[in-house]
C-alpha cells in the first residue's frame, strides 16, 4: 500500500517535471523562431506561400461557419428579445457577441483544427522523412526556412479570417433578422452602430484573435518539430495540437476578456 | 504557372480580410463617426446627478446626434458633475439659454444628453458653460418617491 | 560497412556535425567538427553533400526546385544560371525530363536519383551516402551504384558510403571498413575483405547464418525451458 502510494506520488512528480521540460523547450523554441524570422522579411514569398496553405484554404469553412453562426444568433436572439419587445436591439446583440467573443474564438478553434493540425503534420512528416535533417546538412536552418514562415503565416491569417468570419456572421444575422423575421432594417443597423465602439469592441476583438493566432501557430509548429519521427508520433502530435490549442484559446479568452472589458 | 495563381489567391485573401475589417469598422462600428468627425467645439455643463451617463454618449437636439460626451469630471467645490461636450462645428448656433437634460432612450436603454434651444440672441461659443441643466432621472429615486407617496396617502386622509 | 545498429549512421552524423562527440574528435578537412560553432559548422557543410536513406526530398517542392534548393538558399546565382545548372545535374542522373514532377510522382529509384542530383548540386568535396541501396529493385540498384561511382570520379570528390549491401558496394568501393558494435573490426580493399579470415568479417561478407554473431538470441538452455531439465541431455 505504502509502496503504491509512493509510486503514485513520484509518478505525479515525473509528469510535472515532464511538463516543465516541454514548456521550457517550447519557450526556447519560440525564441529561436522569433530570432530566425528575418528570412520572412527578406523573402516574403516564403510567408505568402504558407498564408495560402493556412489562410486561403481555411476560407470556405470560415465563411460558411460564420454565416451559420450569425443566422443562429439572429434566430435565438430574436426569440429572446421578442419577449421583452426589443427586437430592434437584434443588431446590437448579433454584432457584439460576434465581435467580442464568437468571432475570435470560433475562428481560432476552426483555424487550429483546419490549419494548425496541418502544419503540425507537415513539419512532423518533414522530420520523420529526414527532410529537416537534409536541410540542415545543406547548411540551411530549418527553423528559419520551414518553421518561421509557417508561424508568421498563422499569425497573419487569424485576424484576417476573424474579420471575415465576423462580417459574414453579421450578414447572417441580418438575413435571418431583417429579411426573414422582419426586424426593422433601419433600427437593426443604427442601434448596432450606436452601441458598437470601434476601439472597445472591434480593436479588442482583433487583438484577441491576434493573440489566438500567435498561440495556435506556436503550438502547431512546436508540436510538429517536437514530434517523434514516426507515423504514430506525428498523428499523436497532430491530435495534441488541436487539443492544446482549444484549451489555450478558451483559457486565453477568459484572461483577455477580463483584462479588456473590465470597465464594462 | 502555379506560383502566380497562388499569389493571386493570397492577394484576394488579404484584400478580403481588409475589406471585412473596413465593413466592420464603418458599417457595424462607429469608426465612420471618428473619421467623418469634422471640426468640433467644446461646451461644458454642470449636472447635479448624471445617473448612468458615460463618455462617448450621444448629444442630441430634436433627436439628431449633434455631438458626443467627451469626458465627465467631478467638481469638489460645487459637488456637481462637470460634463464636457464636443459639438460639431456646423451646429454652432445654440442660444445662450439652451437647456441640457439627461434622458434615457427607452426604459432601460443608454443615456444621452438632450439639448433644447432657448430664445436668446447670443450664441454659445467654444468653451462656454451651459447654465441651465436638469439632472438625470434616477430610477431608484422615482420608485422611492412612488412608494413614500403611496405610504403617505392613508395618513393624509 | 557493418550490421544493423553497429553505429554506421551515427558515425556519419558525427562527420556531418549533426551530433557532437561525447569523447574524442572528428576532423574533416582539417577542422574539428565537434568543436565548431554554428557558423563554422555551416561553412564546413557547404563542402559536404549527403544522400539520405530514402532520399529525403522536399515533398512540397518539384524535382526541379528540389535540386535548385541548395543553389537558391546558399548562393546568389541568378535564376538563368540556376536553371542551367539544375538541368545539367538532372541530366547527369538521367531525369532531366522529370524536372516538373513532384516527389510523390516518382518511383523509389527515381527519388533516390533526384536526391543524388541534389546532394551534388554544389559540387561538394565530400559526399556521404546513408544506406543508398536500401529498398531498390535490381535495375535501380545498378543505376544508383554506377551513378555514385561516376559522379564521384567526375567531381573528384571523396565519398563515404554507409551500407550493408555487400554485393553492390564491393563493385564500386576502393577501400572498406567493417564495423561491429561501434568498433572497426576489419579494413582493406574489397579483395582483401572477401578473403579475410576474421570470424566476423567472414560471416558478414559471405552471409553465413551462424558464426561470430550467433543465430540464437542468448537465453536459458532450450531443454530446461521446455521442462526437460530434470532428465538432462
Amino acid at each position: 500500500m505504502v509502496d503504491r502510494g509512493w509510486l503514485g506520488i513520484s509518478g505525479i512528480g515525473r509528469r510535472a517535471i515532464d511538463i516543465f521540460l516541454r514548456l521550457g523547450f517550447a519557450a526556447r523554441f519560440l525564441g529561436l523562431t522569433l530570432v530566425n524570422s528575418g528570412v520572412c522579411l527578406r523573402r516574403p514569398r516564403l510567408v505568402s506561400r504558407e498564408v495560402y496553405f493556412s489562410g486561403v484554404l481555411s476560407l470556405v469553412i470560415i465563411l460558411v461557419s460564420g454565416l451559420f453562426v450569425g443566422m443562429v444568433l439572429g434566430l435565438q436572439g430574436y426569440q429572446t428579445l421578442r419577449t421583452y419587445g426589443s427586437e430592434s436591439a437584434l443588431g446590437v446583440l448579433v454584432a457584439l457577441s460576434l465581435l467580442r467573443e464568437l468571432g475570435p474564438v470560433i475562428t481560432a478553434l476552426l483555424f487550429a483544427s483546419r490549419a494548425g493540425s496541418a502544419v503540425t503534420a507537415e513539419i512532423g512528416l518533414m522530420k520523420a522523412t529526414e527532410q529537416l535533417r537534409a536541410m540542415e546538412m545543406m547548411a540551411v536552418d530549418p527553423i528559419a526556412r520551414v518553421v518561421a514562415p509557417r508561424f508568421w503565416a498563422g499569425v497573419i491569417s487569424t485576424p484576417l479570417l476573424t474579420a471575415m468570419f465576423t462580417a459574414m456572421g453579421i450578414y447572417g444575422g441580418y438575413l435571418v433578422g431583417v429579411v426573414l423575421l422582419g426586424v426593422d432594417e433601419g433600427s437593426f443597423w443604427s442601434q448596432m452602430q450606436n452601441s458598437v465602439d470601434f476601439r472597445e469592441d472591434i480593436v479588442n476583438g482583433l487583438l484577441k484573435s491576434l493573440a489566438f493566432g500567435f498561440a495556435i501557430s506556436w503550438i502547431a509548429v512546436f508540436e510538429g518539430y517536437d514530434a517523434p519521427p514516426t507515423a504514430e508520433g506525428v498523428s499523436g502530435a497532430t491530435t495534441r495540437t488541436v487539443v492544446t490549442s482549444a484549451l489555450t484559446i478558451l483559457f486565453l479568452d477568459y484572461i483577455l476578456t477580463s483584462l479588456m472589458f473590465r470597465g464594462l | 504557372m502555379e506560383r502566380s495563381s497562388l499569389d493571386v489567391w493570397v492577394g484576394i485573401f488579404v484584400v478580403g480580410g481588409i475589406v471585412a475589417l473596413l465593413i466592420l469598422a464603418l458599417k457595424v462600428g462607429n469608426a465612420g463617426d471618428l473619421l467623418r468627425a469634422g471640426p468640433t467645439y467644446t461646451l461644458t455643463a454642470n449636472f447635479e446627478n448624471i445617473g448612468g451617463l458615460k463618455p462617448k454618449a450621444p448629444v442630441r437636439s430634436a433627436g439628431v446626434v449633434v455631438g458626443r460626451v467627451a469626458s465627465i469630471d467631478y467638481d469638489p467645490e460645487s459637488f456637481n458633475a462637470v460634463v464636457t461636450l464636443k459639438i460639431e462645428q456646423r451646429y454652432s448656433k445654440f442660444p445662450k439659454d439652451t437647456f441640457a437634460s439627461i434622458y434615457t432612450s427607452g426604459l432601460l436603454g443608454e443615456q444621452y444628453i438632450g439639448l433644447a434651444p432657448g430664445g436668446d440672441e447670443k450664441v454659445l461659443a467654444n468653451g462656454d458653460r451651459i447654465s441651465k441643466t436638469q439632472k438625470a432621472v434616477v430610477l431608484e429615486d422615482l420608485i422611492g418617491q412612488f412608494l413614500t407617496g403611496r405610504a403617505g396617502e392613508p395618513t393624509a386622509k | 560497412m557493418g550490421g544493423s545498429g553497429c553505429g554506421k549512421t551515427t558515425l556519419l552524423r558525427l562527420i556531418g556535425g549533426a551530433l557532437r562527440p561525447s569523447a574524442g574528435s572528428v576532423v574533416v578537412d582539417g577542422e574539428p567538427v565537434g568543436a565548431l560553432d554554428r557558423d563554422g559548422l555551416y561553412r564546413l557543410r557547404r563542402k559536404m553533400g549527403m544522400l539520405f536513406q530514402f532520399g529525403a526530398l522536399f515533398t512540397d517542392l518539384s524535382v526541379f526546385d528540389n535540386v535548385a534548393f541548395p543553389m537558391r538558399e546558399r548562393t546568389a546565382l541568378p535564376e538563368p544560371i540556376v536553371r542551367d545548372l539544375v538541368l545539367m545535374k538532372l541530366h547527369a542522373v538521367g531525369l532531366r525530363g522529370a524536372a516538373k514532377l513532384m516527389p510523390a510522382e516518382l518511383s523509389g529509384g527515381m527519388a533516390r536519383r533526384v536526391a543524388l542530383a541534389r546532394a551534388v548540386a554544389l559540387d561538394p568535396e565530400l559526399i556521404m551516402y546513408d544506406e543508398p541501396f536500401t529498398g531498390l529493385d535490381p535495375i535501380s540498384l545498378a543505376v544508383i551504384s554506377n551513378l555514385i561511382r561516376t559522379l564521384n570520379n567526375a567531381l573528384g570528390a571523396t565519398s563515404i558510403v554507409v551500407t550493408h549491401d555487400v554485393r553492390e558496394s564491393m563493385k564500386i568501393l576502393d577501400y572498406c571498413y567493417l564495423m561491429a558494435e561501434g568498433q572497426i573490426v576489419a579494413r582493406g580493399t574489397p579483395e582483401e575483405m572477401l578473403a579475410s579470415e576474421k570470424p566476423y568479417a567472414r560471416q558478414f561478407f559471405h552471409g553465413e547464418m551462424d558464426g561470430a554473431v550467433p543465430f540464437h538470441y542468448p537465453g536459458a538452455d532450450y531443454g530446461t525451458e521446455l521442462g526437460l531439465g530434470d532428465h538432462g541431455r
